[in-house]
């Protein structure tokens, strides 16, 4: 049944079909105000669902799609899809109200704009609230079209275009191979609803396909969480206008990956591989982002690499957590706390990013610039947005009081803790984990401290900003101030997301350990003299000393291999496949119709001989056969005869009359074969097609001179000679075989009782089969229109008549 | 005899296709007319040849040859004269806008667009 949870999840698609009539009718209103009623209305609704999922809550609805196929639609909502709904509506309400300030409705094709957000918006809420894993496919691949077009959106830029490409086939190539990773799921356990996959997971871990499957999948979920090293796409992504770096490029688009992690982390978690992929590969990535953030000039840079860094961080914790389901219950189950500290730091993330990013917009709006190096003692001239940029980043570095602290400390108790796992062949290779994560989280205190130093304390450089800086209005600060409320609020007040967001979430990731009882999560600023708090004292500290010495250590910079070879190694890999496939194509598609014709034609020679032979249908039944009479033999030798004179003859007259002759040969055929109307129609249609030919060699002969220069082509002839054995062939077996009584009797039988007619082939014809007639009708009604107006059209210039 | 007319539609098939894989407009004209009958004696020897009286309910016969072939051919000759006269005026006009007889004088190049 269609039910209004349906309609939510679609409303923004519908949203995006109103949006364009909306920017043309009502110009003087921003086209961004009615959108921004879609986002606020749907995440009130999503906030109605919070009861309902609360503990192992989850609500289930379903329309049946495609049922022949087993495809339903079915809405899906608990904890984990709640909690990204609410984000993506959330988030996206407030990137719509700061858009509506940062594009200007005369400059920009806000239409355009708001179509492509609303697309997402329906793909990303689809994606995330889909128990079916070909839809949850088909709007992953949704919001990577979403996304190429909000990239372009300045598509008039050659580095829009190249990032917007870059993106989409980087996440495409993922999506492909996540759709593969779907269908060996699907093909081990039968179904592809994901709650029936999951209680059959014990099925697919014992399948030979576990692996590969599992390995499609996470390709699929790290290029779309631009993971190392497929992170490339996400910098040349911020190409794209602010508020969508903000909404897809951050908070939500970037995390379908993470999604799909979490979603799947108890079918997989069992397998030691995906506990070291996810957390190897998280940690990789956290500390290459972090790394590369610090050599970035412009703000968005390093923000795309902050995210890029943050998402590796995420996904770690997941990975870390996976460890939590070898256990049967959550009592004395301490990894579980990894789990919380993904959810709780997916959402701070989404808080102090979407902040950051707005801020970023803003100086980028203000200053019309987002170099740092230009940038500087913004302080005094925009108190309010460094403000921002102070809270988003100080949570980001995971300073205290924010909401960024806590989840770095119980990021790093949950690195301290896996070291103490026992398998997965951790041995004193675990130690590794934490030590990783605490050196990335340095490099990540340095970043932040340059986002927020850099750009506004030091000196003013007027002179080298392109506009006078001046603060935003109010209109354009609101959404990050709403933000960096949240940051502040859910710093102090974080156990207040535990019940309602984050222990629902963590119940639909460890669904069996949820059974046993609750998570106990329990978030706290003060945690004693612990490992943590000294590993977060000692990051502040190195990380001060280094943000202070920076300036002596780019030289170092140098030395380290930076993006620079995977972005190589992309263009190469493009460029390859461009040239390969021109290779290719110029040297099969030729543009002469004759070549075309001759891979048809072989293409069909083979098939057909292929299915006849292959199959055993190939019979020649003489028992029913007719004799041949002396009359027939002399129409045989009259037909060859003058289709030989056609094929050879170099004489335009010879060419038309053959052609007359083997058309009345035909005919004739037709009066021996008992076909009395047939032989009619031949009659005259043959006699008009050779006074058709003769007026057009009457009118201009020059045309037929050309057949003088004929000359014997050999391969032509043998595809030719193919064709004609195939037809012949296929001609023998038919007529020599009658799989089922023919259809015809019923034609003989009825075709004077309901019809009232005597001459069956007419009745046939203008009767039961009238349509068809009809229709034969117009084409040859078309065909004389299109004869008419040849003759008679006069083309402007060029030709005198 | 089916045996011959079977030969029969394929060489039809040779010849139109041969004529239609040249470059010469005239020639491909001609030679798709030479490939719709071959194509429509191919049918009508697959349905089985005199296998009784022509398909008229007032000779009073006891079996009458399969009409439906011969509705579908006359169908089919009707549609191929359509389609020939077309190519054929099409073949004139092009011949006297462009002055080309030859399929591969009409090619545009890839700069062209």
């Amino acid at each position: 049944m269609f039910t209004i949870l349906h309609l939510a999840i679609i409303a923004p698609f519908l949203a995006a079909v109103l949006v364009p009539l909306l920017y043309k009718f009502i110009p003087r209103i921003h086209t961004g105000w009615f959108v921004l009623i879609v986002p606020i209305v749907l995440f009130s609704y999503f906030l109605t669902y919070l009861p309902d999922v609360s503990g192992t809550g989850s609500v289930i609805k379903t329309f049946e799609w495609i049922p022949s196929l087993g495809i339903n639609y079915v809405a899906y909502v608990d904890g984990l899809g709640l909690l990204f709904a609410l984000l993506i509506t959330g988030i996206g309400a407030l990137v719509v109200l700061y858009s509506i300030y940062y594009l200007n409705k005369h400059k920009e094709q806000l239409n355009n704009f708001y179509t492509y957000l609303m697309l997402f918006m329906g793909a990303m809420l689809g994606l995330t609230l889909s128990d079916n894993l070909i839809v949850l496919y088909t709007f992953w691949e949704i919001t990577s079209i979403s996304s190429f077009l909000l990239i372009s959106y300045w598509y008039t830029k050659e580095k829009s275009r190249y990032g917007a490409l870059k993106s989409l086939l980087i996440t495409f190539i993922g999506g492909f191979a996540l759709l593969v990773g779907f269908v060996l799921i699907a093909s081990v356990t039968g179904t592809y609803s994901i709650r029936g996959i999951l209680d059959a997971s014990d099925q697919l871990a014992a399948s030979p396909l576990f692996l590969p499957a599992m390995l499609l999948i996470l390709l699929g979920a790290f290029t779309k969480s631009a993971q190392f090293p497929f992170h490339i796409w996400l910098p040349d992504a911020m190409e794209a206008p602010t508020p969508v770096s903000a909404y897809l490029h951050s908070a939500t688009m970037v995390k379908a990956g993470i999604y799909l992690v979490a979603r799947l982390t108890p079918l997989f978690a069992v397998s030691a591989y995906w506990f070291w992929l996810v957390t190897g590969f998280g940690l990789l990535t956290l500390i290459w982002g972090s790394l590369s953030a610090i050599r970035q000039t412009d703000l968005k840079g390093i923000l795309a690499y902050s995210t890029v860094s943050q998402l590796g961080m995420i996904l770690s914790m997941l990975g870390a957590g996976a460890a939590a389901l070898h256990y049967d219950s959550v009592d004395n189950n301490a990894y579980t706390v990894a789990v919380a500290a993904a959810i709780f730091h997916l959402i701070n993330h989404a808080t102090y990013k979407g902040s950051l990013f707005m801020m970023a917009g803003i100086i980028d709006h203000e200053t019309g610039t987002r170099d740092i190096r230009r940038l500087g003692g913004l302080m005094t001239l925009m108190p309010i947005s460094f403000t921002i940029a102070v809270i988003g980043s100080f949570s980001m570095a995971g300073l205290p009081p924010f909401n960024g602290f806590l989840s770095k400390e119980m990021f790093f108790m949950s690195m301290v803790e896996i070291t103490h796992f026992s398998q997965y062949g951790m041995g004193s290779i675990g130690l590794l984990l934490p030590i990783v994560a605490w050196t990335a989280s340095i490099f990540t205190f340095v970043y932040c401290m340059i986002l927020v130093f850099r750009t506004f304390t030091g000196k003013l450089q007027e002179e080298k900003l392109p506009a006078k800086p001046h603060e935003a209005p109010f209109g354009m600060l609101l959404a990050p101030l709403i933000l960096v409320a949240l940051v502040v609020v859910f710093g102090f007040f974080p156990n207040t997301l535990v019940p309602a967001i984050i222990e629902p979430a963590m119940a639909s990731i460890m669904p069996e350990l949820a059974q046993t009882g609750s998570f106990g999560v329990d978030i706290y600023f003060w945690h004693r003299f612990s490992t943590e708090l000294f590993m977060t004292i000692g990051v502040v500290l190195l990380g001060t000393i280094i943000f202070l010495v920076l300036q002596k250590w780019s030289s170092i910079y140098a030395v380290f291999p930076d993006n620079r070879l995977f972005n190589q190694t992309y263009n190469r890999f493009l460029e390859g496949i461009e040239r390969t496939s021109y290779t290719v194509i110029s040297w099969h598609m030729t543009g002469l119709v004759r070549d075309y014709f001759i891979y048809i034609f072989s293409f069909t020679v083979v098939l057909l001989l292929f299915s006849l032979f292959g199959t055993g249908a190939f019979a020649i039944d003489t028992a029913n056969m007719v004799p041949v009479t002396p009359y027939e033999a002399v129409l045989s030798l009259v037909l060859v005869g003058s289709s030989l004179i056609l094929m050879f003859t170099r004489s335009r007259l010879k060419a038309v009359i053959s052609l007359g002759v083997l058309g009345y040969t035909v005919a004739l055929f037709f009066v021996l074969f008992r076909a009395p109307d047939l032989a009619l129609t031949q009659l005259t249609i043959e006699t008009v097609s050779v006074t058709l030919f003769l007026l057009c060699f009457y009118h201009f002969p020059q045309i037929f001179d050309a057949l003088k220069e004929t000359k014997f082509h050999a391969a032509n002839l043998v595809i030719s000679v193919a064709v004609g054995l195939t037809v012949t062939l296929i001609g023998l077996s038919a007529s020599g075989t009658r799989l089922f009584p023919a259809i015809s009797d019923y034609f003989l039988e009825n075709s004077y009782k309901e019809a009232g007619g005597n001459n069956v082939v007419n009745v046939i014809l203008v009767d039961f089969r009238g349509f068809d007639t009809l229709l034969e009708i117009l084409v040859l009604g078309i065909a004389s229109l299109g004869v008419y107006s040849l003759i008679k059209l006069r083309l402007a210039g060029g030709e005198n008549k | 005899m089916e045996i011959i007319m079977s030969i029969l539609a394929g060489f039809l098939f040779t010849v139109g296709l041969y004529l239609i894989l040249t470059k010469n407009l005239i020639r491909i004209i001609i030679g798709s007319s030479v490939l719709s009958h071959g194509a429509h004696l191919l049918l009508l020897t697959m349905a089985g040849l005199k296998t009784g009286a022509p398909p008229l309910l007032g000779l009073n016969a006891d079996t009458y040859v399969d009409p439906l072939p011969q509705a579908l051919i006359l169908t089919a000759i009707v549609i191929s004269f359509g389609v020939t006269s077309f190519i054929l005026v099409l073949g004139y006009r092009t011949y006297k806008v462009t002055g080309a007889a030859e399929t591969d004088q009409l090619r545009g190049t890839d700069t062209d667009e």
